[in-house]
């Protein structure tokens, strides 16, 4: 299953939805270029939704640092939303849940950035 | 029960597509000898590393050059050898994803998920004179819950060479 991005604007957070997997190939770069088209549109504030997204492999990881890394650069913030068992557990054995802000409701995501 | 060992083999392209059908062909292997639902992603996710590393760091993404796969499946394990075309590498140069200089690296974690997810992980000197992954499975107990339905060590690959 490839993968799918929409996004919709929460004040002055961006919330990006994804659906599917995040894995070498169109997966990871959909990812990069829908972070860098939000970074290149001043919308330095992202959340992105995981809800749906079941499978990213290492290519996929090193996306997600990418753009966490991209988004700081410009003094943004990237954050995580939903995240399912199996990229949380990737995320924590690989010690990236700690570099994240991970949350489980998204109001409360959305507040974190004010 | 008597031992038996089933090998497949394939060589795939260097190329991105190599990385999803070798993942599947394997999770069909692994499915069909009795693996979980947890373990068949960890073989999945093993076997896309390994090809990832030999597309990308081995063969460097040139595409003269091929990628070969194959799989043991013995009377108590699933053994997947990735080979590449490259010059090889050590295992001790292989920085770790795990260390605070390295956490915010955008690559260099396919070796850790392997080592993570497998049994038994190793990188050998191949006869192509790259390097050669090998790691195994042991195989679920014989009886064990299979949550995709299917029989434990009797069941037999729906493809082999």
């Amino acid at each position: 299953m490839s993968l799918h991005a929409t996004h919709r604007d929460a004040g002055n957070v961006t919330v990006v939805d994804l659906s599917g997997r995040i894995t070498l190939g169109d997966g990871s770069a959909l990812l990069r270029k829908t972070i860098r088209g939000l970074l290149a549109d001043q919308r330095k504030m992202i959340l992105l939704n995981l809800a749906d997204v079941d499978y990213i492999d290492s290519s996929g990881i090193g996306e997600l640092v990418s753009g966490f890394t991209a988004v700081k650069n410009q003094s943004g913030d990237l954050k995580l939303l939903h995240l399912t068992k199996k990229v949380k557990d990737l995320l924590q054995i690989t010690k990236l849940y700690t570099v994240f802000d991970v949350f489980t409701d998204e109001g409360a995501a959305l507040r974190s950035f004010n | 029960m008597a031992s038996y060992t089933k090998h497949l083999e394939m060589t795939l392209e260097t190329q991105v597509e190599s990385v999803n059908l070798a993942e599947e062909m394997c999770l069909r292997v692994a499915e069909a000898a009795g693996f979980g639902e947890d373990d068949c992603y960890r073989i999945g996710m093993s076997v896309r590393e390994g090809v990832i590393n030999a597309f990308h760091y081995g063969n460097q993404e040139r595409p003269e050059k091929k990628i070969y796969l194959a799989v043991d499946l013995t009377a108590d394990k699933m053994i997947i050898h990735v080979l590449d075309e490259g010059v090889g590498f050590k295992l001790a140069d292989v920085p770790d994803p795990l260390a605070e200089e390295n956490l915010l690296s955008t690559s260099g974690r396919g070796i850790f998920l392997m080592r993570a997810f497998m049994d038994e992980f190793d990188v050998v000197p191949g006869r192509t004179g790259g390097a050669e992954i090998v790691m195994s499975k042991k195989l679920p107990a014989p009886g064990s819950a299979s949550p995709n339905g299917r029989g434990g060590q009797n069941a037999t690959p729906q493809q082999e060479a």
